[in-house]
């Protein structure tokens, strides 16, 4: 598998996110698959931020240690990196502002005035990201077109200049050799946060409502700006508590909405969450993990809120969870979340992290599966209205504020079923009953989803079993060691008939995860299964490729 | 007048103030009804206390919400279907306790939705504490030597946040209290009315309130200064008269509008979505 790795570092504020991108677009349009890996520090300006931008022939949804070629913009980006450096790799940097020495054996010095170079066009310091990726095309061989096209699109403004100083970095670079043009088309590009967007909206999203917090702020950037363009109501509001309360006051009127948060926001809205499975008034949550417990480490990934979203909330409802692995995942399972949620009147999440929802991919529509908006039954205008009629499959029919036939009262209360309060021990059984009703037929629906995804030697004795983030590097892992990969999407209802299929024929099933206590591989024991060992890694930053392997072999 | 009450037993204990707030408020929604307001516009979202319980006991659309979130689903009601009368109901635990940073929040964006504060200044429901406006000193059972701090005064902090209609009633004047709710609801922009409701198990300030309410006369409600003024002369501590009425009234843009005049830029979804998608190469 033909596969290249450039990495470009510097400060916060050096413009490392936006030149990442501009690669991976570079990279995109020459028909190779991409996956960048962000990692940065909780602050505004300055500490140390880098970005891997890996391309490859194939689809990839994970990085490696090693690295084909360093843009540095400072001399931490040499120092802190250099070592990655692969043979025959490149240094490119601005030797107005670092220096290369004790290079690894192979690797080649490319040193550039890109400083220099700014201030003769006139630009600003920060286009001297720009400046690099120019080098970096020449270095490739890449034709200057591709290079221009891609700022012109990046860079509605300013882009004369981001091309001038490109140009220059183009000139003053040297070429190592000519990549080539792989067969597939250039794909869209989007990061795991915007595929969540984009598969609320598909799924009739009108209002999202979110207070900011790592790593699912970006969800609240995409969704404003695109507001107008959807006629969403997006709303930044006080606090997460108020966020998932208004949420549910756009249910109450039919409109479909979502929340998005990390861990310490969900603690302030897990009354809400109880609040919704009690009215059944439904939710999609976006709950991005990162480290914890408490703030931890804000703008890093973990797994390590599983068993919280599994268990939150009082009292006893069921819910659905859905961890998408990567960006066209991320679409689909968002869009499924949104209809689940509409068809159960239950409260749905999506559980992603810092690595899927911050990482940006090669998005292939073809394969992300597009879903029919789902809407409830509605009540057949017979008799005064039930909010909670009491029902088969526990589904009440719907009417929404205002209908001129229909009082429509919801309550957090125990109710009967005209929505009254009640604390008559009969009804009290029968509501219970109906809503955990409800749950035993979403069992039998994401029982019949493709709720487990299963990849590499199928036939493989030994697997991998992994979930959200971790999907991408588990398969590139597997695929040196001859493993199967399972990967559970729906984590509630735990798909039990399907996960059995997935492991039939497994005798050694090796847990991956990014947490310190295996929340995936107690949730598999729970439900009747076992797990032979646990991968941990829980320093914040996902698994490289290189790195899971090493590990795995370890142990096998 | 139409029979607006719902099957559920009433649980309040007789001589409770919640009686008059209700009675008022169905009153109100049964005016503006004949006025041409279809009823199943109206939307009462309440919170969990005594007060709360007027979403069993009213037979319109209702929200039976959390302790302290009368205010966020009232909002969110609102901004999906601005045409709705949304009336949120809440305690003062839960609107000046628990929920206070909700509330300043509507002042704040000046949403079209009614705040009713059904404001006994102890907790009911929970035998008999305090709440941020009982006054210095009150005995209860969280605080058997007296409470330490000074009450709050809500309507100062409401007109402070923002708050374009704010007013105070008793629930011993019903007829008082039907004129101010119908002029807070029908105002366009957050209106609060703070109700000195009596709680007669807990409580019992009827003769209290007796002896020091007046009504405002002659006060220029679009007066901003004469309205902190007067909202300033009782500080819900001192024994000093209590003025009862509209303090102020301001037409202001209200958040809900920034919405409907934004307009709709792509008719068809589905298309801009794959536009979207297809534009991210």
């Amino acid at each position: 598998m033909a596969e290249l790795s450039v990495l470009i570092g510097g400060r916060a504020g050096f413009g490392i996110d936006k030149a990442s991108l501009v690669i991976a677009r570079i990279f995109s349009r020459l028909g190779w698959r991409v996956y960048v890996y962000r990692e940065y520090p909780s602050l505004i300006r300055g500490g140390h931020t880098f970005s891997i931008v890996r391309s490859s022939e194939e689809k990839i949804s994970a990085h490696k240690n090693g690295v084909d070629v360093i843009l540095a913009l400072n001399q931490d980006a040499v120092d802190l990196h250099k070592t990655r450096l692969s043979d025959k790799g490149l240094m490119i940097y601005d030797s107005d502002s670092a220096k290369a020495e004790a290079l690894p054996v192979g690797a080649q010095a490319v040193p550039l005035p890109a400083t220099a170079i700014v201030k003769e066009e006139g630009a600003q310091e920060i286009v001297r990201n720009i400046c690099l990726v120019g080098a970096l095309c020449k270095a490739f061989g890449i034709d200057r077109k591709v290079l221009v096209d891609v700022l012109k699109k990046e860079f509605s403004k300013d882009a004369e200049l981001n091309i001038k100083v490109a140009n220059r970095g183009y000139d003053g670079s040297i070429k190592s050799r000519d990549i080539p043009s792989m067969n597939g088309g250039p794909l869209p590009i989007f990061t795991g946060n915007e595929a969540v967007g984009l598969g609320l909206v598909k799924a009739g999203l009108r209002a999202y409502v979110s207070y900011p917090m790592t790593p699912t702020s970006p969800v609240l950037h995409f969704l404003a700006a695109l507001a107008e363009d959807f006629d969403l109501k997006v709303i930044h509001p006080e606090s997460e508590i108020a966020a998932i309360l208004m949420a549910l006051g756009f249910a109450y009127c039919g409109q479909k909405a979502a929340v998005g948060t990390s861990g310490g926001g969900f603690c302030l809205m897990v009354e809400g969450l109880s609040f919704s499975a009690m009215s059944e008034l439904p939710v999609v949550i976006v709950m991005g993990q990162r480290p914890g417990p408490s703030t931890g480490l804000p703008t890093f990934s973990s797994q390590s809120d599983l068993h919280f979203i599994l268990n939150a909330g009082q009292g006893e409802f069921c819910r659905l969870i859905v961890a998408p692995g990567d960006a066209e995942e991320a679409y689909r399972w968002s869009q499924f979340a949104m209809n689940i949620s509409w068809r159960y009147q239950v409260p749905s999440f999506i559980l992603t992290d810092k690595t899927l929802g911050e990482g940006s991919y090669s998005f292939d529509p073809s394969t992300a599966a597009e879903m029919k908006e789902e809407w409830p039954v509605t009540w057949g205008r017979v008799g005064g209205y039930k909010r909670y009629e009491d029902t088969d499959n526990g589904v009440s029919p719907i009417a929404f504020v205002p209908d001129k036939d229909a009082v429509i009262k919801v309550n957090s209360y125990e109710h009967d079923e005209y929505g009254i309060s009640t604390e008559d021990p009969a009804m009290t059984i029968k509501m219970q009953d109906k809503r955990l009703r409800k749950g035993k037929y979403l069992a039998e629906d994401t029982d019949n989803a493709d709720a487990v995804g299963v990849y590499g030697d199928k036939g493989s004795k030994r697997a991998l079993l992994c979930w959200g983030s971790n999907k991408g590097v588990c398969i590139e892992a597997a695929k040196t060691l001859g493993f199967k990969v399972v990967q559970p999407v729906v984590l509630s209802p735990f798909p039990v008939n399907r996960y059995r299929e997935a492991v039939q024929g497994v005798d050694r099933l090796i847990a991956v995860e990014n947490n310190a206590t295996g929340q995936l591989a107690r949730l598999v024991k729970y439900n009747g299964f076992s797990v032979d060992a646990i991968v941990n890694k829980y320093d914040g930053r996902p698994f490289t490729v290189d790195e899971l392997a090493e590990k795995l072999k370890k142990i096998i | 007048m139409k029979n607006l009450g719902t099957y559920a037993a009433n649980t309040w204990c007789p001589g409770c103030g919640n009686f008059s707030i209700m009675n008022a408020m169905k009153s109100v929604l049964t005016s503006l009804s004949e006025e041409g307001l279809p009823l199943e516009n109206a939307v009462l979202v309440s919170g969990i206390g005594c007060h709360a319980k007027i979403a069993d006991y009213i037979n319109v659309n209702s929200f039976y919400s959390l302790h302290g979130r009368v205010f966020p689903p009232a909002e969110g009601i609102k901004l999906a279907n601005p045409k709705l009368k949304v009336i949120g109901h809440a305690g003062d635990g839960d609107a000046y306790g628990e929920g206070l940073e909700h509330l300043i929040f509507c002042a704040k964006r000046n949403i079209d939705i009614t705040a009713i504060i059904h404001n006994n200044r102890v907790y009911g429901l929970t035998t008999g504490q305090c709440t941020p406006t009982s006054p210095l000193g009150f005995i209860g059972r969280s605080t058997p030597f007296g409470t330490k701090d000074m009450p709050i005064n809500p309507l100062e902090i409401m007109l402070s946040s923002g708050a374009t209609f704010i007013a105070r009633g008793t629930s011993h004047g019903l007829e008082e209290l039907k004129k101010i709710f119908k002029e807070a609801v029908l105002h366009k922009g957050f209106s609060i009315v703070d109700v000195l409701q009596v709680c007669v198990t807990y409580y019992n300030l009827y003769g209290y309130y007796d002896k020091r309410v007046y009504e405002l006369k002659g006060h220029d409600v679009s007066d901003r200064t004469a309205a902190y003024n007067k909202i300033r002369e009782w500080d819900y501590n001192s024994d000093s008269p209590i003025p009862l009425g509209v303090f102020y009234k301001k037409d202001s843009p209200v958040i809900e509008d920034s919405y409907l005049e934004r307009g709709v830029k792509y008719v068809d979804r589905e298309a801009r979505l794959k536009e979207v998608i297809d534009g991210a190469v």
